[in-house]
């Protein structure tokens, strides 16, 4: 099953890489018109699209690029004759960490927050905890960015307002400049997986093997952690998995505002300048990272509980 | 800000104590910035410290290559690491660099005289060949550099010794030596025969350390800097902040010492922080509103005049730039230029002789489409409902097509499918310069597609003229033609702002020719 799944998976990366590159073909203008801008003339853009193999028709680029992926080699940007893997290596790291970062803070936070919401239903606790967590949710993540820099970085000046690191930037140091972006992703989703996590364990509070266990006099505290808990981990886990997918390919407009080198501001710049090679790469990545974390989503879930495994 | 420059000038002349200097500032408003003033005015360039300036542009694409060098990341990148022949100095006078002097008997053969001695970062002295190669780079035949149009009249290049360059031009330039301050055209390394670009190296007052597009350069002060009074920071970085917002912050919160690009909406904001100063030049750059003058309606210039008449530019100037710039008189030269016509009547905001014109076109109303997106300038859109809402009043009705920023430059501007949009020009040093690049029959980014029979005649002629009171004659005459008959509409010149700590100071006057003290800020800025 699992080698189905990753075939599949492949199958996914590949239109990904069919669709992303029609779409920036369809954009108007090509790579020599944006790079040259304002500046552009004639002859220009003429010597610029040979130098960049863009006369070539699209189909012709298209194989030549999948047969260099076939190969490992990302090619390199018609931008500026870079490496692509070396272009993408360091802010892969970058986005990996801050992703991480940001995870290792709101997921044990959020099953906290969730399973102490279940425990003490309806009490003014769970309803504050809900309309802090609605309310972060709701708000643009840019605008929880810039509250943030107002209040710890402006007012206070505990931390930096520029995530400014560099790779060789040690890593206590690389903690402390990208918490404030950390912090906002946190506070962006702990909301979802905090209210999946109370919703999956209230659900099955009012299933009879539950019931079974209160009569038996087993305190509540107990029976959510031993009972309910770990039937409820299939939804919890998916959406923890997809919370983190967010976190590696959607946190572009944090990269803007803390000025963070990530993947998202390079996907960004990219498909400004028509930079398909860059584009396709980061393309692929991310949908990489959605294929492989649903993939241990659904493989988390069927160890949590085998009886997936046979659906009825 | 005259009168406190005024006041300042004075100070200095020793003609105001400190105390009155003071009092007199806060009377006129400046009490905040005075004492920051008192310091610049008085203080000395003095080295050390690192200076982390936040620029708005830079991007994942850049690349080291001159020839494409095209925002204020890359430009500001070069001049901290880069000579020029020439240079415009911090009081817009044309200066020598890497040429120590140039003549020319008739505007086409010019031989400039190299600096002697000077040393690139990596130990190569500096010799004539390289300027000759630097130039070839981007003169050949598939060249795609930006600075082409530059080098194309350029017939021939020769170097004689070691010291000696001589080009050859295909007509008369009189302005040929600006040209060479194009920051385009850095005198590079040659090694092992070939233009070396690729490492970053220069003769200039930084050498680089790291460069990742998009992100950051950094740099430490070279040791061997052969110009006296420059060069006082030891370390440089510069980061790339997109987001005004972000820019302003790390400024406010010391992450950085000066910003670019300041956001003019929030301006009067950042000037009550009383660790920031801002600074304003009003240098070359300015909005167009171009109309193709071959395009129907536009082809006739009773039309054209219409729609000059029927904008209020000083609301515009107001409402856009907050005030921060002057209005435009429908021709590209600013006040602080040599030529710039200061004897033409500045046209103002007139519906009825809008109307009037009209009328000759024979016509009571006219109806036109504007296309703009805020990729021309920022606030085009809102200058586009503006103008609408003036012209209205003179029997025109503007429709204001909002049009993708994305792929402007290549699917809007300068095309006759856009009849009438919006456009921006960073400003060239020179009269001919600009005219050539946007004015001048032919001219690929002549954005008006206008054709003007005594204009191009006079265009030349000016440019090969060398007596200083015949040209000024000739380009007063091209600038009333451009108001008068010309296709694009300039309704303001913008001023170029940025802030910085009050730990940065630099000379009292900032060069124009681009912002931040043309680009320059690395090289001449310094802490006090």
């Amino acid at each position: 099953m699992l080698i189905q799944r990753l075939s599949l998976g492949l199958l996914t990366l590949f239109v990904v890489s069919v669709i992303i590159f029609l779409a920036v073909s369809m954009l108007p203008g090509d790579a020599a018109q944006a790079m040259l801008g304002q500046a552009a003339t004639e002859e220009t853009v003429e010597a610029l699209r040979k130098r960049m193999g863009l006369d070539q028709p699209p189909y012709i680029r298209y194989f030549t690029w999948l047969g260099g992926i076939l190969q490992g080699d990302f090619g390199t940007s018609i931008a500026n004759g870079r490496e692509i893997s070396e272009l993408l290596g360091g802010r892969f790291v970058n986005t990996i960490h801050l992703a991480v970062f940001a995870a290792v803070i709101s997921v044990p936070l959020a099953l906290i927050l969730g399973l102490l919401a279940a425990l003490y239903r309806n009490s003014i606790y769970d309803r504050s905890v809900n309309v802090v967590t609605l309310s972060s949710i709701s708000t643009p993540e840019f605008f929880v960015a810039y509250i943030l820099i107002l209040l710890v970085s402006v007012k206070l000046g505990w931390f930096p307002s520029l995530a400014n690191v560099s790779p060789d930037t040690p890593f206590a140091e690389r903690l402390y400049k990208t918490f404030l972006p950390a912090m906002t992703l946190t506070l962006v989703v702990v909301a979802h997986m905090m209210r999946m996590t109370r919703a999956a364990i209230i659900n099955l509070l009012a299933s009879p093997y539950i019931e079974m266990a209160a009569l038996k006099g087993i305190n509540r505290r107990r029976i959510i952690t031993h009972h309910a808990l770990p039937n409820a981990w299939a939804p919890i886990v998916n959406v923890i998995v997809l919370n983190l997918a967010y976190l590696i390919v959607g946190v572009v407009v944090v990269e803007v505002v803390f000025v963070y080198p990530g993947l998202g501001q390079l996907l960004v710049d990219s498909v400004q300048r028509r930079d398909l090679p860059v584009v396709q790469a980061c393309c692929l990545i991310f949908a990489a990272t959605y294929v492989l974390l649903n993939l241990i989503a659904d493989i988390l879930s069927i160890l949590t509980n085998p009886r997936l495994l046979h659906p009825k | 800000m005259s009168n406190l420059d005024k006041l300042t000038q004075e100070l200095r002349a020793g003609r105001l104590s400190r105390r009155d200097f003071l009092q007199a500032a806060t009377a006129l408003g400046f009490g905040a910035v005075a004492p920051a003033l008192l310091t610049t005015a008085h203080a000395m360039p003095k080295r050390g410290g690192k200076l982390t300036a936040g620029i708005g542009h830079g991007s994942t694409t850049d690349s080291l290559d001159p020839g494409s060098y095209e925002n204020d990341f890359t430009i500001g990148g070069a001049f901290a690491r880069f000579n020029y022949l020439t240079e415009i100095d911090n009081e817009d006078n044309l200066v020598g660099e890497l040429a120590e002097s140039w003549e020319s008997p008739d505007a086409i053969t010019w031989t400039f005289q190299l600096r002697k001695g000077v040393e690139y970062h990596n130990g190569m002295t500096m010799v004539a060949q390289d300027v000759v190669n630097s130039f070839n780079h981007h003169r050949h035949a598939d060249s795609t550099s930006a600075a082409k149009p530059i080098v194309d009249p350029i017939v021939d290049i020769k170097a004689d010794g070691d010291h000696v360059v001589v080009f050859t031009l295909e007509a008369g330039n009189a302005d040929f030596p600006f040209l060479v301050s194009d920051y385009h055209i850095p005198i590079l390394p040659t090694v092992d025969g070939q233009l070396d670009w690729m490492s970053g190296v220069g003769t200039g007052p930084y050498v680089l350390q790291s460069y990742d597009p998009g992100v950051r350069m950094t740099f430490t002060r070279n040791p061997n800097y052969w110009k006296e009074g420059r060069a006082h920071f030891d370390e440089g970085e510069m980061i790339t902040i997109a987001d005004v917002g972000a820019r302003t912050n790390a400024l406010t919160t010391g992450e950085i010492e000066m910003m670019d690009r300041c956001d003019i909406k929030t301006l009067h904001l950042l000037q009550r922080n009383s660790n920031v100063v801002v600074g304003e030049t009003s240098g070359t750059g300015h909005y167009t509103i171009p109309m193709r003058t071959k395009v129907a309606p536009f082809d006739d210039n009773n039309i054209r005049m219409a729609l000059k008449y029927g904008l209020d530019r000083e609301a515009m100037l107001q409402t856009v730039l907050g005030g921060h710039g002057t209005v435009g008189n429908d021709h590209p030269i600013g006040r602080g230029q040599r030529y710039h016509a200061s004897d033409l009547e500045q046209r103002t905001y007139d519906p009825d002789k809008a109307k009037h014109y009209l009328k000759q076109a024979g016509l009571d109303s006219i109806e036109v489409d504007l296309s703009a997106a805020d990729a021309a300038f920022s606030g085009a859109v809102d200058a586009a409902q503006l103008y609408k809402e003036h012209a209205a009043k003179a029997g025109i009705t503007i429709n204001v097509k909002r049009v993708p920023a994305d792929g402007y430059w290549s699917d809007v501007w300068n095309n006759d499918n856009h009849g009438w949009c919006f456009s921006y020009w960073g400003g060239r040093p020179t009269e001919d310069w600009m005219f050539t690049t946007a004015y001048a029959e032919g001219a690929e980014w002549n954005e008006s597609d206008w054709s003007h029979a005594r204009f191009n005649e006079l265009l030349k002629a000016a440019r090969s003229e060398l007596d200083e009171n015949k040209r000024r004659d000739m380009y007063v005459e091209m600038q009333t033609l451009c108001s008068n008959e010309g296709g694009a509409v300039v309704p303001v010149f913008n001023n170029y702002i940025h802030a910085k700590s009050t730990k940065v100071a630099h000379a009292d006057s900032m060069a124009t020719n681009w912002a931040n003290d043309g680009q320059r800020y690395m090289e001449r800025w310094w802490f006090n």
